[in-house]
């Protein structure tokens, strides 16, 4: 899967300038993207460790090939309710300057290659918290495309983290 | 002769490290000709090299290197510019330095070959420049160049012939002069296009790149590696990348191993056998790359020592045992400035001068000795001097002068933990501030630096004969041995320094915790010992009621800045080598964490802090440096203090209540092991006879046989009130007391009992002349 998208990537440098990639996946039924030159690799479900007294938007501890990765709960970020059953989360895991960060969501989507003339920032009416994860919209053909500002999602607030 | 082999062997991998440096530097020289910052850099390594040539008795080597410095030193100045003929001279010294050094290395003199045109060059250029002024004009200089290139290249090739003469000379000497024209930099100045042009610049790479090229292909035909390939440089993050691969591997290991013992396929079973050996080695292998001798740290003391002895008028021998000792490189690196503090502070007030030491009928030579060595998977540190010592009355002195704590509190303290008072923040005893110390700063800054690397330090002095430190530090931050504890569906990591015990309680030991008020605690040894619930503590569920007690408890007893508490968790699994890893930037700041693990089965684990915990249940700091705690109480508005009282009950059921504070210890003991005398009752209590009070009129025992007795202690004498039943401790503040001692416990009506006035009635022998100012308070 990481390789795919790392192609892609390579790809979306060849293309003309207009073109933007995005890595997508699902949280709550909604089509998020992350610039793919952002995505580290994404990963299938795996097992996390808890971590007592953090704050609820840590989804847990993964071992990622012998180095501990945070995880965080896009859910619980976007302040979605908790998805009902046992879901297996997937891992988007983004790079960050503190190393990786795995983000956990609901299903992983393709790799979407968008004219930049079809993004628009995200509209006023959006709730100030919300509007901070987000860098934009896409407008594709039959849904809405949620870009995600990578490093803002990743800060925790601080009064959130103990 | 192995020494001078040692030393020249050193000398000559420096040597090859200067030169790479220095042909480096003159690359980045000709983008900026005038880089006041490289011709510095380029003084500097030649200068060294010059230096170290005559100390090795290398007179050829020190001949070129000092003609070429004396040129750089105008360069340096700025009193000279470089021009392309220059440039040209010095990479032409360069070379020479090489080829000596690699006749050093392979012939063990240097070599027959004069160098005596370079010297000449050298020399014309410098005088013949120095008569110039600083502006040369660029044709001059282009011209000269064309000029001295033939003399450069007919000596370069004598060069080349002398120190290379490997068959694949030429072949690398082709890739090599690619690689070199890939690096070239382009640039716009005359004078260094010039230099670049010219052929002796490509040809000196070549040479050696030729070397290395060599060693690799195995060429028997030289004396094997040269010196400077058998050791490199690694960047410590590579190190631990590897390492962290190699704790994978062990990893997947495991679990290859684990199919092995279900698998019945010989080939199978061998080759994961294979596999088991070789990850081993492989893991003590890159463990290893990560161990430095701790005489790395060492080797700057004598100087200094050396150096500020003379300064105060002392002369001190430094003799070292154990420096072949090995420890991490970061911890290595963590304990070199506490260490030079703890050596500094030795000499400048641990030794005395040689006057005094000489009338104390000591050698005039003071000896401060450091020592190093493995204990119990730790690493000892000791750094003890032969001087003066540390007098425990001056300290106490000090620090009643100072008012960190009271006389009476000072009293109590053994002459061991009065010589540790040094380490509290803002303790100096230099009767004058020094430039070397004495300033109030230091040794606290030490004792939270060793204890930031997971180590302990400690110092026992004996006064007229010496201090000695006593520094514990983990082999590794990296890997260390924990407890692996389970609490809930969660395994946490333990590390083992904090561990002092283990005590498991199952079936009806598990009343043995006892509950003061809702503070669990366990009377260890006839001690009380405050507990914790670890799944209480991070909150993973609500906090236990009295007396609903689980079907066992494990009490892990741990270590927190000096005081005990127990961490009672599920269950105890076993003690492993851990890998600590660092958490990420959002849990960092939960200070109950140490960071993170990987389990056997790949699961990760969190490693629980000691101190963390203990700040978290919040007896730390009540129970923490007990004595100078109390001391602040009496400055304090009543009001804002909160007391501790011990609630008692007598025979009758009244219920008294005794601050905590004045009660020594609570004690229990059969009613048999209380006897007459003509004072009344007394008991044997630790080897002494004492006296009991009743609390009431009773003496006799509560539902269990036993017979409960708060212990109270003045001026090293016990006495004993006998209660009929101990409740409860609570804590409430002091303003509530003061309305007529009597206050509303849980609700019952509770006199406050003042202990030291109900000893003194019964033994005013006790409190003779002394501390009449502190029962105003109590």
């Amino acid at each position: 899967m990481s390789d795919q998208i790392k192609n892609e990537a390579a790809k979306s440098k060849d293309a003309s300038e207009g073109k933007s990639s995005y890595c997508t996946f699902r949280v709550n039924d909604l089509l998020f993207g992350i610039e793919v030159s952002n995505v580290q690799e994404v990963i299938r479900h795996q097992p996390t460790t808890c971590v007592p007294l953090s704050s609820n938007l840590i989804g847990g501890l993964m071992n990622l090939r012998g180095q501990i990765v945070t995880a965080l709960d896009l859910r619980n970020r976007f302040g979605f309710p908790p998805s009902d059953g046992e879901s297996n989360h997937m891992n988007v895991v983004v790079r960050s300057s503190d190393g990786p960060i795995s983000l956990l969501v609901d299903s992983i989507g393709d790799v979407a290659e968008v004219d930049d003339f079809d993004f628009e920032s995200s509209p006023e009416t959006l709730s100030d918290e919300i509007d901070e994860l987000l860098d934009g919209v896409v407008k594709l053909d039959n849904e809405l495309l949620l870009i995600i500002n990578t490093e803002n999602v990743i800060q925790i607030p601080e009064t959130d983290s103990v | 002769m192995d020494d001078m082999k040692e030393i020249i062997d050193e000398f000559l991998v420096e040597c090859y490290e200067s030169l790479d440096q220095l042909d480096s530097d003159f690359v980045i020289l000709e983008e900026n000709p005038q880089d006041p910052d490289r011709l510095a850099s380029i003084f500097r390594t030649v200068h060294t090299i010059k230096g170290a040539s005559g100390f090795l008795a290398f007179p050829k080597l020190e001949k070129v290197a000092h003609v070429g410095e004396n040129l750089l030193v105008p360069l340096r100045d700025g009193k000279l510019r470089l021009n392309g003929e220059m440039a040209s001279s010095l990479l032409g010294m360069v070379d020479a330095i090489r080829s000596i050094v690699t006749n050093i290395e392979e012939l063990g003199n240097e070599g027959s070959d004069s160098y005596d045109p370079l010297l000449v060059e050298l020399e014309r250029l410098l005088n013949e420049d120095a008569a110039q002024s600083v502006e040369s004009s660029t044709d001059e200089s282009d011209s000269v160049i064309a000029e001295s290139s033939t003399e450069e290249d007919s000596d370069k090739t004598e060069e080349v012939e002398s120190a290379e003469n490997a068959d694949s000379k030429e072949e690398a000497s082709v890739e090599a002069e690619n690689t070199q024209s890939q690096e070239e930099p382009e640039t716009t100045d005359a004078e260094t296009e010039a230099a670049v042009a010219d052929a002796p610049v490509p040809e000196v790479a070549s040479e050696e790149k030729a070397a290395p090229a060599n060693a690799e292909a195995g060429n028997s035909s030289k004396s094997g590696k040269s010196i400077s390939d058998s050791t490199i440089r690694i960047d410590v993050s590579l190190l631990d990348k590897l390492m962290n691969l190699v704790g994978e591997l062990v990893l997947s290991r495991n679990q290859v191993l684990q199919y092995g013992e279900i698998s019945n396929e010989p080939g199978f079973l061998a080759a994961s056998q294979r596999l088991n050996h070789i990850t081993s080695e492989l893991q003590e292998g890159v463990m290893k790359t990560r161990m430095q001798p701790i005489r790395i740290a060492w080797n700057k003391l004598p100087r200094v020592v050396r150096d500020l002895s003379s300064s105060c008028g002392k002369s001190v021998e430094v003799v070292m045992e154990g420096a072949d000792t090995e420890l991490d490189k970061t911890i290595l690196e963590a304990i070199k400035a506490p260490l030079t503090h703890i050596v500094r502070n030795s000499v400048d007030h641990g030794i005395e001068s040689a006057e005094a030491r000489k009338e104390n009928g000591k050698s005039p030579v003071g000896t401060l000795k450091l020592r190093a060595f493995h204990e119990g998977g730790q690493v000892n540190i000791e750094i003890s001097d032969d001087g003066g010592g540390i007098d425990p009355n001056r300290i106490r002195d000090k620090a009643v002068s100072k008012g960190l704590l009271t006389d009476s509190q000072a009293g109590k303290l053994d002459d061991r933990e009065l010589v540790n008072l040094i380490l509290l923040p803002g303790f100096s005893t230099a009767e004058k501030v020094t430039n070397v110390s004495g300033r109030g700063v230091g040794m606290d800054v030490v004792k939270t630096n060793i204890e930031g690397i997971g180590g302990s330090l400690d110092i026992q002095s004996e006064v007229g004969f010496g201090t000695t430190l006593r520094i514990k530090i983990p082999l590794t931050l990296a890997i260390v041995p924990a407890l692996i504890v389970t609490s809930g569906d969660n395994q946490f990591a333990i590390p083992q320094v904090n561990l002092l015990e283990l005590v498991r309680l199952s079936g009806d030991r598990i009343k043995e915790i006892e509950f003061i008020h809702d503070v669990p605690v366990y009377r260890l040894r006839g001690k009380l010992l405050p507990l914790v619930y670890l799944d209480e503590q991070l909150e993973l569920r609500p906090a236990r009621e009295r007396d609903k007690f689980d079907e066992t408890a494990s009490i892990v007893v741990l270590q927190a800045e000096g005081k005990s508490f127990g961490l009672v968790v599920e269950s105890v699994i076993d003690t492993q080598e851990i890998v600590v890893k660092p958490l990420g930037q959002h849990l960092k700041s939960i200070p109950t964490y140490a960071g993170a693990t990987i389990m056997g089965d790949g699961q990760v684990a969190l490693i629980l802090d000691a101190v963390g915990l203990a700040q978290k249940g919040e007896f730390l700091n009540k129970c923490r440096e007990p004595v100078i705690a109390n001391s602040n109480q009496h400055d304090e508005s009543l009001d804002t203090i909160s007391q501790s009282l011990l609630i008692v009950e007598s025979h009758e059921n009244l219920r008294s209540a005794i601050r905590l504070s004045t009660v020594a210890r609570l004690e229990e003991c059969e009613s048999t092991d209380i006897e007459e005398s003509q004072q009344g009752k007394v008991m044997q209590y630790r080897g002494d006879i004492m006296p009991l009070i009743p609390l009431d009129m009773g003496y006799g025992s509560d539902a269990s046989g036993q017979t409960n007795i708060v212990v109270y202690t003045k001026n090293g004498r016990n006495v004993g009130i006998v209660v009929g039943k101990i409740v409860d401790i609570v804590t409430t503040t002091e303003s509530r007391i003061h309305d007529e001692n009597r206050l509303i416990i849980q609700d019952r009506i509770t006199e406050v009992i003042d202990l030291e006035q109900l000893v003194r009635q019964h033994h005013p022998e006790l409190f003779n002349a002394e501390n009449v100012e502190e029962t105003q308070y109590v």
